[in-house]
């Protein structure tokens, strides 16, 4: 019989512990990628239920610019997304669009005005000031100015936005979006000092400040110090610094051949803008392979769609000029090799060298921070590569009054991040002006409900749907490479939006085992379309994997072990590949199996109980 | 039930067989029985077996009757042919079936009050003619489909869902199906698929008669304290006489057993049953033996799982008809009609 050859292992894996929050947060792979972990699944099932206004909130709440992420976003989470591996057997997996899913719900929306928080009626009392009004910034702003903070918003341009208004280019962020988003901060009325470069953190320090953030960015292009640098300066430019002068409307021409420098996102806005601009000969060129390029896939494929070579394994050597004009670039050409280790090594090719003609050339070859306003006497303490120490947790330099957000804190990163490090700056500050240990961080606001509506009938769509990934449609490339401000992309029509919603796995909708009711009918493991589930003697978790229905994919995913059942074995899910369909709980005739919805509130500072 | 379809995306890494086709290719459209009804384990287990054995689903002719039980063709084999007969004649529709076409797999899919009521002539003159197919009872005790009622194979004395007790004597299909020659007998359980799936196999595998009583809990009217017919009865109850193992023409023998605790059987289609010993002396050749053990362990109150009983010389009912090798389908007018000058002297012959 089952039970004779039972008998649980001592040395057996534990019980799931599923009242910690982590273990349900990290099924729901793309919330727990995000690093401002917007509870994704929630606000895709609102858009598939027309719900545009709500999705955009629940996105708000957690990522304070859904409109611009939507349009901009490095989005850690669609490579995360479960779908991209489910998929895998029609050949064409791809997770889902939920970047773009997320401007659905922008673009869709109502009115808004009236579900935002109102200024704060009482001020506490606390000043703080904010360096740079990025969205690292704007977001500590928006946590803390409805809890009755006084927030004092520095920045060298003349309007707030940082780098999602100078760097970005309009036709991938058009200002009326970007107005809309950081209008919604500054309407709580913080006190703006634009215009004001700060350049001193020392005196700003002396002022009567509770708390200062410093959230500047990385301003600072790198350059390339090659032969005929100085010589060609007038047709060598920066990348970002060309960009924001672009952006201003300063610089509207440029020659009709260009090269760029760099395969980071820096370098396809540089390219892509210059095509608008006049450049019709423009390559990009690329010390590193294509593969291993820092710039977003879906950012090169729109780059090569515009009729934009990409060149790879070249280095630059110099610069051409006659007379102070510049007539093109030549390349040491390079091939990788991996040491031992298999760190990537780019070595000569041994291969003559490849000049390209051009007229203008746009380095954009990484981003530098750059502190020289903040002295070195003050207690911000800073590293051997001359950046700030900060803790990843607090934000918290080692100035107790100073924090650090965005690209300012750790180097370049993304919007996303520096909305992240916003919430967690602005916990830290608020917990620092009561006087407590800014270490001891609020927990995550965490609900587990059972989504069970009848026999067979749940609150989400647990049809899985078959579709492949629906693509953005675009503006016709005649049009916008002739306008530098039309938006390329033209975002998902209601029914694309729909049907890629429901491309949604629903992952956040959990498979929960009540080990007692469990009578081993073996219903679930035979419905279960992935062969997700294991019903075995215990073991460790190698032991365990070895003898799952269907083998191990991906052994950073859990299993799910349930105590000991009645024939002494246990339930084991690989989390892996569930597409939550429910079909485990439809199938259980006793109810050991339920779906829950597991829905996650990263902790953020109590703004919205203001109201 | 579900009344969504199994979705049609699948796990990339489940194995194939050497036809190239996934367990997932060999099921059929979504249950409708009620959830965690045993027939559907055995349905999977039926899909998984086929799997296995690398068949080709359309070699294989499913048969049923009328029942809870008798639904589940539908549920496995898609590709398969299919065919739901009256309540209780599915052995004759599938004689007549495999009369006419012997190179197909039969399957024949019952119940207990398919087979042992209403069907229980057809049932022991199907066995009793030798035709060659695998008959498999979803055996649960009750008249599911009517409300739980007791059926012919309830034992005496076990309680039905409403409070009744049964008081008449039940009918065991394993015994009679020993008596009535069947060459290979054997009896599971629906939650033990670790039994059940080598089983079939070997079932199929074998050529003759082959009869697998599967005890299946029905959730809906037997799976409660008092019935023989329940989950944790037959857990508590189940006494099984060996282990099974099916091992592959080209597969390495890897478990390795004490001496004289297992035997190997080379079954038709040139694998290999690995047969590990759980009861010290029980013999699967010997049918006396046989049934006189399946009685002494009823009389304990057990019940007695695994492999009962294999005769592997057994003849079918195509050996003993000595009928034409090429099904009937395949045969041409010419070899059909003999003419009118063979037909006299057939006549002749017979004057």
């Amino acid at each position: 019989m089952p039970g004779a050859r039972a008998g649980s292992s001592p040395s057996g894996m534990k019980p799931t512990d599923i009242a910690n929050p982590d273990y349900f947060h990290k099924v729901v792979d793309c919330q727990w990628a995000c690093p401002a972990h917007t509870p994704v699944p929630e606000y895709i099932r609102m858009i598939a239920a027309g719900r545009y206004s709500d999705a955009y909130m629940v996105n708000w709440h957690s990522n304070v610019f859904p409109g611009i992420l939507g349009r901009t976003c490095d989005r850690p989470c669609e490579p995360a997304c479960r779908r991209g591996r489910v998929e895998e057997v029609t050949g064409h997996a791809e997770p889902v669009a939920i970047c773009r899913l997320k401007r659905a719900a922008a673009d869709n929306k109502d009115d808004v005005r009236s579900r935002m928080p109102a200024p704060a009626a009482h001020k506490n009392g606390k000043r703080i000031a904010l360096i740079g009004a990025g969205p690292a910034s704007l977001t500590v702003a928006r946590d803390l100015l409805p809890l009755g903070y006084t927030v004092i918003l520095y920045d060298g341009d003349a309007r707030a936005g940082g780098m999602m208004r100078t760097q970005i280019p309009k036709f991938r962020l058009p200002d009326t979006v970007l107005d809309e988003e950081v209008g919604y901060v500054l309407d709580l009325e913080p006190e703006l000092r634009l215009g004001q470069t700060v350049g001193s953190l020392k005196s700003l320090l002396a002022e009567d400040y509770d708390a200062i953030f410093v959230g500047c960015g990385a301003p600072r292009g790198r350059d390339l110090d090659i032969p005929g640098r100085e010589e060609a300066r007038a047709h060598v430019h920066i990348g970002i610094d060309w960009l924001s002068s672009v952006s201003f409307g300063h610089t509207s021409r440029i020659g009709r051949r260009v090269i760029v420098l760099g395969g980071g996102n820096t370098a396809m806005d540089c390219c892509r803008t210059s095509r608008r601009l006049g450049g019709e000969k423009v390559d990009v060129v690329v010390r590193s392979g294509f593969a291993e390029m820092k710039a977003s896939p879906w950012e090169k494929e729109d780059a090569m769609h515009e009729g934009i070579p990409i060149h790879n394994f070249l280095v630059p050597a110099e610069f051409l000029h006659t007379g102070g004009r510049l007539t093109g670039v030549r390349f040491q050409k390079v091939k990788a090799e991996f040491d031992a280790d298999g760190r990537r090594k780019l070595v000569p090719a041994g291969e003559p060298d490849v000049v390209m003609e051009c007229d203008d050339v746009l380095v954009a070859v990484g981003q530098e921070n750059a502190f020289p306003w903040i002295e070195r006497d003050i207690g911000v303490e800073f590293d051997r590569w001359d950046m700030p120490k900060v803790d990843e947790r607090t934000m918290q330099s080692t100035n107790p009054r100073v924090f650090f957000g965005g690209d300012a804190a750790f180097g370049p990163k993304n919007i996303i991040w520096a909305v992240a490090h916003g919430h967690d700056a602005a916990i830290s500050i608020d917990l620092l002006c009561q006087g407590k240990d800014v270490h001891l961080r609020p927990p995550p606001t965490v609900n587990l409900s059972s989504q069970k509506m009848g026999i067979h009938e749940w609150s989400y769509d647990n049809d899985v749907s078959n579709d492949l990934r629906f693509r953005v449609p675009h503006a016709p490339i005649e049009k916008t490479l002739r306008d530098v401000r039309l938006e390329v992309e033209l975002g998902f029509d209601l029914k694309q939006a729909f049907a890629e919603a429901q491309r949604c796995l629903n992952c956040d909708v959990q498979t929960v085992f009540d080990t007692p009711k469990c009578i081993e009918c073996d219903a679930c493991v035979d419905i279960c379309p992935m062969d997700c589930i294991t019903f075995t003697t215990n073991g460790d978790e190698g032991d365990l994997r070895r003898r799952l229905t269907a083998p191990t994919l991906h052994k950073d995913q859990d299993l799910y072990v349930s105590g000991s059942l009645q024939t002494g074995r246990v339930m084991v899910k690989d989390e892996d590949l569930c597409l939550h369909c429910g079909l485990c709980a439809e199938r259980c005739p006793t109810g050991a199996w339920d779906m829950k919805k597991f829905l996650l509130d990263a902790p953020r500072t109590g703004y919205a109980c203001s109201r | 039930m579900t009344y969504i379809a199994k979705p049609r995306l699948r796990h990339p890494a489940i194995p194939v067989n050497r036809l190239g086709f996934t367990h997932r290719d060999y099921e059929g459209s979504v249950s409708t029985l009620c959830a965690g009804c045993g027939h559907d384990s055995i349905s999977f287990a039926i899909i998984q077996a086929c799997f296995e054995l690398s068949i080709e689903p359309h070699r294989v002719a499913k048969l049923s009757g009328i029942g809870c039980s008798s639904k589940t063709p539908d549920y496995l084999l898609g590709q398969s042919h299919g065919f739901n007969s009256v309540h209780g004649r599915m052995p004759s529709v599938l004689t007549g079936a495999n009369l006419a076409n012997r190179d197909l797999i039969y399957l024949g899919i019952s119940g207990d009050g398919d087979s042992a009521s209403i069907g229980l002539g057809q049932f022991v003159h199907c066995i009793r003619r030798g035709v060659n197919m695998v008959y498999i009872t979803e055996n649960n005790g009750v008249y599911g489909l009517t409300k739980g009622q007791f059926s012919a194979t309830a034992d005496k004395g076990s309680r039905s869902k409403a409070g009744g007790s049964n008081m008449d004597s039940p009918l065991d299909l394993v015994s009679m199906a020993l008596m009535v020659g069947a060459s290979f007998v054997g009896r599971s359980f629906s939650g033990d698929k670790d039994q059940m799936v080598p089983l079939i196999m070997a079932a199929i595998s074998h050529t003759g008669p082959a009869f697998i009583d599967i005890v299946s809990p029905c959730v809906a009217f037997n799976n409660h304290a008092g019935s023989t017919k329940a989950y944790d009865f037959v857990r508590a109850h189940n006494e099984a006489v060996n282990r099974l193992d099916i091992i592959e023409p080209r597969q390495a023998i890897t478990v390795e057993y004490a001496p004289g605790t297992s035997e190997e059987v080379a079954l038709h289609d040139g694998s290999t049953l690995r047969l590990a010993k759980l009861a010290a002396d029980y013999d699967p050749h010997d049918r006396v033996g046989a049934m006189a053990y399946l009685q002494s362990r009823a009389a304990a109150g057990d019940l007695v799982t695994g492999l009962i009983y294999m005769d592997q010389q057994a003849r079918d009912m195509h050996a003993n008809l000595n009928t034409v090798a090429r099904p009937l389908n395949g045969l041409s007018e010419k070899e059909l009609c003999p003419g009118s000058k063979g037909l006299s002297a057939f006549n002749a012959a017979h004057r």
